[in-house]
């Protein structure tokens, strides 16, 4: 074989979509490594989803099981809405690396291990008490093993790099080795580090990616690469975008379509904070944040913004809910707008504060003192969240009510390309300030009645401190129905709490209908919410194409419902919940329809994978 | 010649059409007239002033003001009205709070808002009691106190406010009681006229639950030799046609002595303005008891970065140096790429 026949022998395979998973310990900068090839990827063109998946300690100890961090994407060349059920290719820096992620890996799937990391001392802290490597302990997997330390010290030795500095570079290294493998331009990744590292750091960082690229090159491990064209998404300009940034930028954006300045208050908590990271950044569009002592003060801080005429927000997830409870029966109470985002995670407690979970409904609908319903929002998917924070905004806005805006763990660190909206065509979510007084007294006297409400939304008017003879008391204490004033009477406090009941219930008017995609003459219908929607979506697809019948519903407003939800729903005969908690939904849409749903159900502290729910449509149907 | 303030407003367009509904001869009456009667001297108007409260006794005051007002939850008061300041720099931001609402449900707030430096001007009524649930001892109560719930006397130790207030990085903090509406008025114009958080211990007696319990210093019979009165810059004297004062013993310890014995120029002079806590805090703390001499007026007084103002200069040192804000740069800011 002549040189060129070799080598036109290695021209990249195509391929529609891979799934690769970068796994090593906290400190092997696996998230890095993910979020590179991610961002070269969709840079490229390919459509892609991502599954950051990392531990609760900041550092565990390290090569231990515990300290696995990983990170999934799954890069395609159609439209995709999951990071993949199981990986095809999965890259493992250590023995515990290689014990957390091994069962993820599809049978015959391509394993690349760092051999250097799996001497007898790593084995044991992983566990194990043979070297898998040595045995057919992987024999169902294609294994490549590299000794990637070595190589990447390597390389760097000739710059006056450490042994043990170029240790920390061997990420690069296997960036390189995969970007090879899977035809990635070196541009973006190089110029990458040119900007993010300095000196030796730099130089280190781009020799052991050089290295890794090069060592797919060269040797005879693979024997070809591997591409994933760009996708055929619909025209226009994209982005990838995380779910939390996604919601961020969306509350900048409802803060512009209000034309009123953004004030958030929170408290630090996972998965919730990069929220609080990326509005610190918009300054300049008037946003302020304040960092309060506590959850309930971020709450409250709020609150005091919003009834100063501000768009209050406060962000965390469900650990701080419940110390916001009090806040947000005021601010029901008050009639105020406020937004409260929760990244869910797993709960109760502390629970799992870096994995998923959407177990915080029930909360959401019922975590308050006395009747205090308020409308609640869920984002579907990473860059969803952009609308769900204007809808959040809208729906706080127009009817002066806290909104709940529910995400999850999965969504905030997810990411997926996103083809980005016109702000043009935002909507208008601007509201009015009171400025005149809106009633006359017995005695001819004109004064303002701070709960008068609209006649249609039943919104009361919002007059802010600053606004002459417009001067008003509000509080917890049960208020007269129109003047607002003090009143325990029993007639009045029933007129008030239906009046709060109908506010909410009236914005079932004013939100999309439910809407049934894929097949509407199915026996079996899904109905989704929040994140579940890429799994749903795939497996929706899947089901539909190998021939069976399979309606969807995936909700965007969990209160009010649809109006028209329950008519749908009695349209089949089999109701499936898929939902990352017990059953949440399922609960509600049973008392409310009297509907025979099931709930497909689990707490794993992971999403659903698409093929659980193909197997839960199977079983329905069989 | 002096130029003549004249009032914008009256004191009747500060009080509310509301009825009042603290018990009769209860302290917070004096507070509210001495307030009330405040209000027009300050030249601001009723609608950009916000009386923010949270629960208890005292926290009904907003409902008794002309002006815009929040009666909140039990403790949150210096939070919801931290977001009241930081959103609207432009506002006259007031709490009124009690002991058990600032300083035990409360007290992580109250810490937070005097160490941020918030421009409110935070009015406690201490009446060292729990009036609104009738009766229970609070966080101020005296050890041994017996009450609903301390049938056989109080084991805890109570929070002395100023102490609490001073350890908070405080800028300003003060103490007044609610028998001399003048005295009441004049510290409460200096409070507000503080940029930053302004604390303000009002002595309050609850005539139900905890009555006279200040008897002992602010009783007529008692306040000439029990209330010595601090003025910035002034020896620190009380007492009879002043007799008595304050001095500071070689160890660090004030101690309360006859002038003739030690001569004026050994008093303390008293200096509101110095940047080291040390002095208002052994100030603050130089009566022990209900029937000592106690210091009134302003403990501390000393300049330093309004919260809400410094948030504001961030937002317009970004708008400066990014220029205003663009939802189509935003969305672009992270790199993009087109398809089609």
């Amino acid at each position: 074989m002549t040189d060129t026949e070799e080598r036109q022998d290695r021209r990249p395979e195509q391929i529609s979509h891979v799934v690769v998973r970068f796994a090593g310990d906290s400190g092997d900068g696996m998230q890095l490594t993910g979020d590179r090839f991610t961002s070269v990827s969709a840079l490229f063109g390919n459509d892609l989803s991502t599954f950051p998946d990392y531990p609760a300690e900041i550092r565990a100890p390290a090569g231990t099981v515990n300290g696995v961090s990983s990170f999934q994407v799954h890069i395609s060349d159609h439209d995709i809405t999951t990071p993949g059920d199981s990986p095809n290719v999965l890259v493992a820096m250590n023995p515990a690396a290689l014990k957390a992620d091994l069962h993820r890996l599809e049978q015959g799937g391509l394993l690349i291990v760092n051999t250097d990391a799996f001497d007898e001392r790593d084995l044991h802290k992983a566990g194990y008490d043979h070297n898998p490597l040595h045995d057919d302990f992987l024999s169902e997997y294609r294994v490549v093993e590299i000794p990637m330390t070595s190589l990447t010290q390597a390389a760097t030795e000739p710059l006056g790099v450490k042994p043990r500095d170029a240790e920390r570079s061997k990420n690069f290294f296997a960036l390189g080795l995969v970007s090879w493998l899977y035809s990635r331009p070196t541009e973006p990744t190089l110029a990458w580090i040119e900007s993010r590292f300095k000196d030796l750091v730099k130089d280190s960082n781009l020799a052991a990616f050089k290295a890794g690229y090069a060592f797919g090159e060269t040797t005879e491990l693979f024997d070809h690469p591997f591409e994933v064209r760009p996708a055929q998404l619909p025209p226009g300009e994209y982005t990838n975008i995380t779910g939390n940034v996604a919601l961020a930028w969306g509350l900048v954006a409802a803060g512009q379509q209000a034309k009123l300045p953004v004030f958030l208050g929170s408290y630090p908590i996972t998965p919730a904070s990069d929220i609080l990271h990326e509005l610190s950044k918009h300054k300049h569009f008037g946003v302020r944040t304040v960092q309060a002592e506590d959850e309930i003060a971020a709450a409250g801080m709020a609150l005091g913004a919003a009834f100063s005429g501000h768009l209050g927000v406060t962000t965390t997830s469900g650990p701080g809910v419940a110390l916001k409870s009090e806040t947000l029966s005021l601010a029901t109470s008050l009639e105020l707008p406020l937004v409260l985002v929760d990244i869910q995670r797993g709960g109760p407690s502390t629970g799992l504060p870096t994995k998923t979970e959407a177990a915080d409904l029930n909360i959401a609908m019922f975590g308050r003192h006395g009747e205090a319903p308020l409308p609640i929002v869920a984002a579907y998917s990473p860059s969803n969240c952009f609308d769900a924070a204007v809808e959040a905004a809208r729906i706080a806005l127009k009817y002066r009510t806290p909104v709940i805006l529910l995400s999850d763990g999965y969504l905030a660190n997810g990411s997926e390309p996103w083809r980005l909206p016109d702000p043009a065509d935002l909507p208008d979510i601007s509201v009015s300030f009171q400025t005149e007084k809106n009633h006359v007294n017995a005695d001819g006297v004109e004064e303002y009645w701070p709960y008068l409400r609209d006649p249609d939304t039943l919104a009361r008017p919002w007059a802010i401190p600053g606004t002459p003879g417009l001067m008003h008391r509000v509080g917890g204490i049960e208020k007269q129905d129109g003047s607002g004033n003090i009143d325990y009477s029993p007639a009045n406090h029933s007129t008030m709490v239906h009046l709060r009941q109908e506010k909410v219930d009236r914005i079932a008017n004013d939100i999309p209908p439910a809407e049934v995609t894929g097949d509407a003459d199915a026996d079996v219908v899904l109905l989704g919410w929040g994140s579940t929607w890429a799994a749903i979506d795939a497996a929706v697809q899947r089901t539909r194409r190998a021939g069976t019948k399979v309606a969807w519903i995936h909700l965007t407003h969990l209160n009010p419902l649809p109006p028209n939800l329950g008519d749908l729903l009695k349209g089949y005969r089999h109701v499936l919940v898929p939902e990352l908690n017990m059953g949440q939904l399922c609960r509600i849409v049973r008392a409310n329809y009297l509907v025979d749903a099931k709930a497909v159900t689990k707490v794993q502290g992971l999403p659903f994978t698409s093929a659980e729910i193909e197997r839960a449509i199977q079983e329905a149907l069989s | 010649m002096t130029d003549t303030i004249v009032p914008l407003t009256t004191k009747k367009d500060w009080m509310s059409d509301q009825e009042v509904r603290w018990c009769p001869g209860c302290g917070d009456y004096g507070i509210m007239q001495a307030v009330q009667t405040l209000m027009p001297e300050l030249g601001i108007a009723p609608e950009n002033t916000v009386f923010i409260s949270g629960i208890g006794c005292s926290s009904r005051f907003p409902y008794y003001m002309n002006t815009y007002g929040m009666h909140s939850i039990h403790g949150r008061a210096p939070a919801i009205a931290t977001g009241v300041a930081v959103a609207r720099p432009d506002l006259d931001v007031w709490v009124v709070t009690g002991d058990g609402d600032a300083l035990s449900i409360g007290g992580n707030h109250l810490l937070h808002a005097l160490r941020r430096n918030v421009n409110l001007t935070i009015l406690l009524f201490n009446n060292r009691i729990y009036g609104l649930t009738k009766g229970q001892y609070s966080p101020t109560s005296e050890e041994g106190k017996i009450t609903k719930s301390t049938p056989m006397g109080s084991i805890d130790h109570p929070f002395n406010p100023l102490s609490v207030a001073l350890g908070a990085e405080a800028s300003f903090v003060a103490r007044t009681h609610d028998l001399d509406r003048k005295h009441m008025m004049n510290v409460f114009r200096q409070a507000h006229a503080h940029k930053g958080a302004s604390f303000v211990e009002i002595y309050q007696n609850c005539n139900v639950f905890n009555d006279a319990a200040y008897d002992g210093v602010t009783g007529k019979h008692a306040r000439e030799e029990m209330m010595i009165d601090l003025e910035h810059g002034m020896p620190i004297r009380f007492g009879k046609d002043g007799h008595k004062g304050v001095v500071m013993g070689s160890d660090g310890q004030l101690r309360i002595v006859e002038v003739a014995e030690v001569g004026e120029d050994a008093l303390l002079v008293h200096d509101a303005q110095r940047p080291d806590p040390g002095l208002a805090f052994a100030l603050a703390r130089l009566s022990h008891d209900d029937h000592s001499p106690t210091p009134f007026g302003v403990f501390r007084d000393v300049q330093r970065g309004e919260y809400g103002a410094m948030v504001g200069a961030q937002l317009a040192q970004a708008s400066e140096k990014k220029g205003p804000g663009d939802l189509n740069a935003l969305l672009r800011s992270n790199g993009t790429w087109q398809v089609g």
